[in-house]
């Protein structure tokens, strides 16, 4: 058995969590530097915010509307998650954790349990532990559990957020409901082709042969037909905690023409990617490094760009993928453009080490020695040692007007009780 | 190690090494080329944590600062450090942090047939009797108190 369990608009939770006043308010949170609204609450749904929608576009929308807005407060959010996954995995050992607010779990040896006795426990556990309401799908494969949490989801009013696919006719009737668009890993190339088949619905899909399935698909759709089929083929992927790439990118407080600043945003932007890095022990190969303008002003000169660079050898030295980056950002800078937005993204990446040494080219010995006294210093006493490039004086200068404090990780910040 | 043949030309044999199997042999920290071992190192023991033993259910533990003095009978001064473990039931007699009337509360809990009186601990303030059905939040329940001295 399987199941996806998914927190009902994390960030907006999170949020209700230590303010609870905020319970049956429609409320909203914005993305980093107040960007676009990326979790809202169901009052905030049904009142009609879209997702992503940009916040200058919706500020008065919030107003007339009693909407209350939060900015993105990313370590509350992360210690909360946190907290939702280590709960999870006293249920089972075998946990796949998703993403921030999701994650897959797997029974095996469960035999006897009634799923759907076990699954109000669990959504039980979590939500009196720590405020995070989730809603639960079960079912004998991931993909089916995908489904089956969409249902609990949809009618919450009859599951109360947990639903559990047991029968082959509640599998069928789930498929049936459930759109092919709406489908895990059905991408939109596929579609296309799903659609000339007249394929509307999964169930749809499960009655297609598997010879033009796999053809048109390739593996991955058969094993995605077998998975809402009802044989377990999906795994649970264990390997999800360290990343397959790294970003930073950000949109700016103000719009930058000069280079010299753009240099400074990226090698810090660099610089942080290679924190991460070393934080999971990686070391990458590409760097990719983007520039864009304002998309929202229509009368300014439009220029986004990117460039790829692979590298000599495997790295994790801020030193030397700051001055790589640099590099990149030089080759696609144009003059006479507001940037608005740039990012740093390392890919390739590969366990520190086992990285394959070039005979000719290498990293010098002592940057290893150098990041590790930065990484020290800068956990002991903040983001103080910096690389040359970077601003001394500033850090995100993110713009964050409706920022919560940090209630779980700064004792500065932690609730008051009179 | 041993050495295996790879490979032979007429003038050069080539040998690569077999490294085997990795065999974990555990070492001691202490060095011991002269004198004695130190005789405390068979009852390493870890240090004592507050954290360990303040914090029973890690997931569900969170911190509050006390404001005002309803409770000082309790103990509760102002400014104190409260450690409140979300996952406890609510109890009669438990001291738990509510949410009320929109703000956070630090009470005795006194809980009856159809109602729940919030009760402070200091003559100055009065109980706040909840009927059943009203909006309270039993927020989490407190298992310390923390204090400067």
């Amino acid at each position: 058995m399987f199941a996806l369990v998914d927190c009902n608009n994390f960030y907006a939770s999170c949020e209700r969590a230590f303010q609870p006043q905020y319970n049956n308010v429609p409320i909203a949170v914005l993305s980093n530097n107040d960007g676009c609204f990326i979790s809202r609450s169901d009052e905030a749904k049904k009142l009609g915010l879209p997702m992503a929608a940009p916040a200058f576009k919706y500020r008065r929308f919030c107003e007339d509307n009693g909407i209350k807005v939060f900015s993105s407060n990313y370590p509350l959010y992360g210690d909360m998650s946190k907290r939702v996954m280590n709960i999870l995995s006293t249920f089972t050992p075998d946990v796949e954790v998703y993403s921030i607010d999701e994650a897959f779990l797997k029974f095996e040896g469960f035999d006897d349990y009634d799923f759907d006795v076990y699954g109000r426990e669990i959504q039980h556990k979590v939500q009196k532990s720590t405020g995070i309401p989730i809603s639960i799908g079960m079912a004998p494969t991931k993909a089916l559990g995908k489904v089956a949490n969409k249902i609990a989801k949809k009618f919450r009013s009859r599951t109360n957020g947990v639903f559990v696919i047991n029968t082959n006719e509640e599998r069928v009737k789930a498929l049936k409901w459930t759109k092919i668009e709406t489908v895990w890993g059905v991408g939109h190339g596929n579609l296309k082709r799903l659609k000339s088949k007249n394929v509307k619905t999964a169930y749809d899909f499960t009655q297609l042969s598997d010879d033009w399935v796999k053809k048109q698909m390739a593996i991955i759709g058969l094993r995605l037909k077998k998975d809402l089929e009802g044989i377990p083929t999906l795994e649970l992927d264990d390997d999800t905690r360290d990343r397959k790439a790294i970003a930073t990118t950000r949109s700016f407080e103000y719009t930058y023409s000069d280079i010299e600043n753009i240099k400074e945003r990226i090698s810090t932007f660099a610089g942080s990617c290679a924190e991460k890095l070393r934080s999971q022990n990686s070391s990458c190969n590409h760097i990719v490094v983007f520039l864009r303008s304002n998309k929202h002003k229509k009368d300014e000169p439009q220029h986004r760009n990117s460039a790829i660079i692979t590298l000599p050898y495997a790295t994790d030295s801020s030193l030397t993928i700051s001055s790589y980056a640099i590099e990149a950002v030089r080759s696609i800078y144009k003059q006479g453009i507001k940037y608005k937005k740039a990012g740093v993204v390392v890919s390739g990446l590969v366990p520190t080490n086992e990285r394959q040494l070039d005979l000719f080219l290498s990293e010098d010995p002592k940057h290893h020695e150098i990041m590790k006294v930065m990484d020290s210093v800068n956990d002991k006493y903040g983001h103080k040692v910096k690389i040359a490039n970077q601003d001394l004086e500033r850090t995100w200068k993110m713009r964050q007007e409706h920022l919560s404090p940090k209630y779980t990780t700064n004792i500065n910040d932690i609730i008051r009780v009179k | 190690m041993s050495s295996r043949k790879v490979g032979e030309t007429n003038v050069l044999t080539f040998f690569t090494p077999d490294k085997g199997k990795n065999i974990n042999i555990p070492i001691s920290n202490n060095t011991v080329s002269a004198g004695f071992p130190s005789p405390a190192e068979d009852f390493k023991e870890k240090r004592i944590s507050l954290d360990t033993s303040l914090i029973h259910n890690k997931e569900a533990t969170f911190f509050a600062r006390v404001s005002g003095r309803s409770m000082i009978g309790a103990g509760l001064d102002d400014g104190d450090l409260l450690v409140i473990d979300r996952s406890l039931e609510a109890e009669n007699g438990k001291i738990a942090v509510c949410f009320f009337d929109g703000e956070f509360t630090v009470k005795r809990l006194q809980i009856e047939k159809d109602s729940i009186t919030l009760m402070p601990e200091n003559k100055k303030y009065k109980p706040i009797k909840v009927p059943k059905g009203s909006d309270l939040l039993i927020w989490g329940i407190v298992t310390y108190v923390i204090k400067a001295v």
